[in-house]
């Protein structure tokens, strides 16, 4: 084992930490606003990216099409929640979960009815040979590290410096207080829906031209963000992106030295269960006590 | 006296349930046991996959509907029953019909250790935890240490079992009659248990856990021994499911698996035992349908093919609109019928 393979397996961890860091993001993001799971986020982002994918073959400049994609998604996102959510306000546990599962299965069936179910390349805008690309890391993960973190810190700067920021923060802390004051609680959550389907989507096209397009392609990536998530903190959004850091270099250095690259998702598995079994609050969440 | 007729009044009801309960279960026996004689072998392979499915959906409503521990990832223990039967057979001899009481005995105790372990667990971590245990199930499979007895990506090729008797039975109707015979034991236990002691301790657990801990009922250990139990039965219809394919392989436990499962559990009924059935029947009759509506005419071609996507929609109409399932629509039927039909038999428990 040279130096520079381990910096090479680490830098590239890093690189898919960020993708798991978006979606663990994302599903913190409903799980603070609703305290339900989305079991189908993986899912939408995959039907996010194949929507990119149609509209670059259709001609249309990747930039482009990764800008209509996510205004496409962000209003997908929030008619998800008016149609569907909403009803779930004070439904118990098992309705929610079977809901999601049920977006999952309508999101991944209709993805193979309309897009098929061929494997398909998925174009990365860095070029192979850009001057960007190091010993460590390719083109397309510095470029996708680079547009992860860009999302992210716009995400984080639009929580913590606007307004309409502050009220999605409010209502997902204290609805009935936010009600008071005149935030539209309702519509918080609705959008709080589109901006995670839009972190997905990001996170989506960047995983894409690595894993290649096909219906079941968020399957091992929603596993990793479900480890990222739940060792931040699964109510902690700043726990998320650290969160996916290190999921993303623990199963990177240990799929290449430890167990093996045919047992990464076996060490996500045991990430989650050691996680929930013995600090089910994760490294920075909140202990919840519970008043009987 | 007030007593005595109490108890004759008491004694009466037993008996008026019992004879409703004969008026739909003396027709099922007749169909159970006749069909097979008058069905293509296929159609019987097809009967009998639902007999199996019915043990496996039964295992999740136990675990899922009644003591409330939603599980996602039961098809991990569907494949470590099939893996276990097929193992057993190839390395061991073990004999075919001994293999059912292996793998349930095998997926009790994982499933009571993994109970053990997340007992702490409430209802949405559990969902994440075995969702994460579903999506795992297909590498786990693959393992390269284990390779020499799983057979790694290609899996393993056993012989169907042979007919002890081949002038009356037939290899599929002999398969299908040993599974027939597995699942009545199954259900008349499971019957048996959720209408008694263990069973009110159970729904005390799902709808009010701290109630339950503080009337004395040992929370942790109840989790862990349900969670064995529906592993138990998962696992023996994964033996079974062995048998009727006569193969295992990896890709044929994804998460789709536990996904038809929750199917079967949510259109059947969450937390009734004879809509488990109705499930099973479902899961397996309905797939089949749409392919062979297809195959008939090419016009129908769509049907195969929205089918998937339908379950989703499925899911999520099923739960909000009618979340007793078919089995609670029916008894809202039977109310209705009842109440402006005087006192006909069979009336609701909740009547009463």
């Amino acid at each position: 084992m040279t130096m520079q393979a381990f910096l090479h397996q680490l830098a590239s961890g890093l690189a898919s930490g960020s993708i798991y860091a978006s979606l663990a993001l994302a599903l913190v993001m409903i799980f603070k606003a609703t305290h339900h799971v989305n079991f189908a986020q993986g899912e939408i982002a995959m039907f996010s990216t194949y929507v990119a994918y149609t509209l670059i073959k259709a001609g249309v400049a990747y930039w482009l099409a990764f800008a209509i994609t996510l205004v496409g998604s962000f209003l997908a996102g929030l008619a998800i929640e008016r149609g569907i959510m909403r009803l779930l306000r004070n439904a118990p546990v098992l309705t929610a979960v079977v809901v999601f599962i049920g977006l999952l299965v309508v999101f991944n069936g209709t993805a193979g009815l309309v897009f098929g179910q061929t494997i398909q390349e998925f174009p990365s805008p860095f070029d192979p040979h850009a001057w960007y690309g190091t010993t460590y890391l390719s083109p397309h993960e510095v470029g996708a590290l680079a547009v992860t973190l860009i999302v992210l810190g716009v995400v984080f700067a639009f929580f913590r410096f606007t307004r309409l920021g502050l009220a999605m923060r409010a209502a997902a802390e204290s609805p009935e207080s936010s009600r008071l004051v005149g935030i539209r609680v309702g519509w918080m959550l609705a959008l709080g829906w589109g901006l995670a389907a839009v972190l997905g989507a990001v996170a989506g096209m960047m995983t894409a031209p690595i894993v290649f397009l096909e219906p079941n392609m968020m399957g091992g990536v929603i596993l990793y963000a479900f480890a990222a998530a739940l060792l931040g903190g699964i109510d902690n959004p700043w726990g998320a992106p650290i969160g996916g850091f290190i999921v993303g270099v623990l199963v990177n250095l240990g799929g290449a030295y430890v167990v093996g690259s045919h047992l990464q998702q076996a060490l996500a598995l045991a990430v989650i269960l050691a996680v929930l079994v013995f600090r089910p609050s994760g490294l920075f969440g909140r202990t919840v006590v519970v008043r009987v | 006296m007030s007593t005595a007729s109490a108890a004759a009044g008491l004694a009466g009801t037993r008996l008026r349930e019992l004879r409703a309960r004969a008026l739909w279960l003396v027709p099922a026996a007749v169909v159970a046991l006749g069909a097979p004689f008058s069905l293509s072998d296929y159609h019987v392979f097809q009967l009998t996959q639902v007999v199996v499915y019915a043990i496996a959906v039964l295992g999740l409503n136990l675990l899922t509907g009644f003591s409330g521990q939603i599980s996602l990832g039961n098809g991990a223990f569907y494949a470590l029953g099939a893996y276990s039967a097929v193992i057993a057979m190839t390395h061991a001899g073990v004999p075919y019909w001994a293999t059912p009481p292996l793998a349930g005995a095998l997926c009790f105790a994982a499933g009571y250790l993994f109970g053990r372990s997340a007992a702490r667990l409430e209802g949405l971590y559990l969902a994440l935890a075995t969702f994460a245990l579903a999506i795992t199930t297909p590498q786990l499979l693959k393992l390269d240490a284990l390779e020499r007895w799983t057979g790694g990506n290609q899996g393993v090729v056993i012989d169907k079992p042979v007919s002890p008797i081949p002038a009356l039975f037939n290899h599929d109707r002999w398969l299908y009659f040993f599974c027939l015979a597995v699942a009545i034991l199954l259900f008349t236990g499971a019957w048996n248990v959720v209408r008694g002691r263990t069973g009110r301790a159970l729904i005390a657990l799902r709808d009010h856990p701290i109630a339950a801990g503080a009337m004395g009922i040992d929370v942790a250990a109840y989790k862990a021994t349900v969670f064995g139990v529906s592993a138990m039965f998962t696992g023996i219809a994964g033996a079974l499911g062995a048998l009727l394919s006569g193969f295992v392989a990896p890709d044929s436990f994804q998460l789709a698996l536990s996904i038809q499962l929750l199917v079967g559990v949510v259109v059947g009924g969450i937390a009734s035992i004879g809509g488990t059935v109705f499930g099973a029947v479902f899961i397996e009759v309905v797939p089949d349908l749409t392919k062979h509506a297809s195959e008939v005419s090419p016009a129908l071609g769509w049907l195969a093919d929205v089918q998937y996507p339908m379950y989703g929609v499925l899911l999520i109409v099923t739960v909000l609109v009618l979340p007793g399932g078919v089995a609670g629509a029916a008894a809202v039927v039977r109310h209705r019928l009842t109440r402006s039909g005087g006192h006909a038999s069979g009336a609701p428990r909740s009547a009463l």
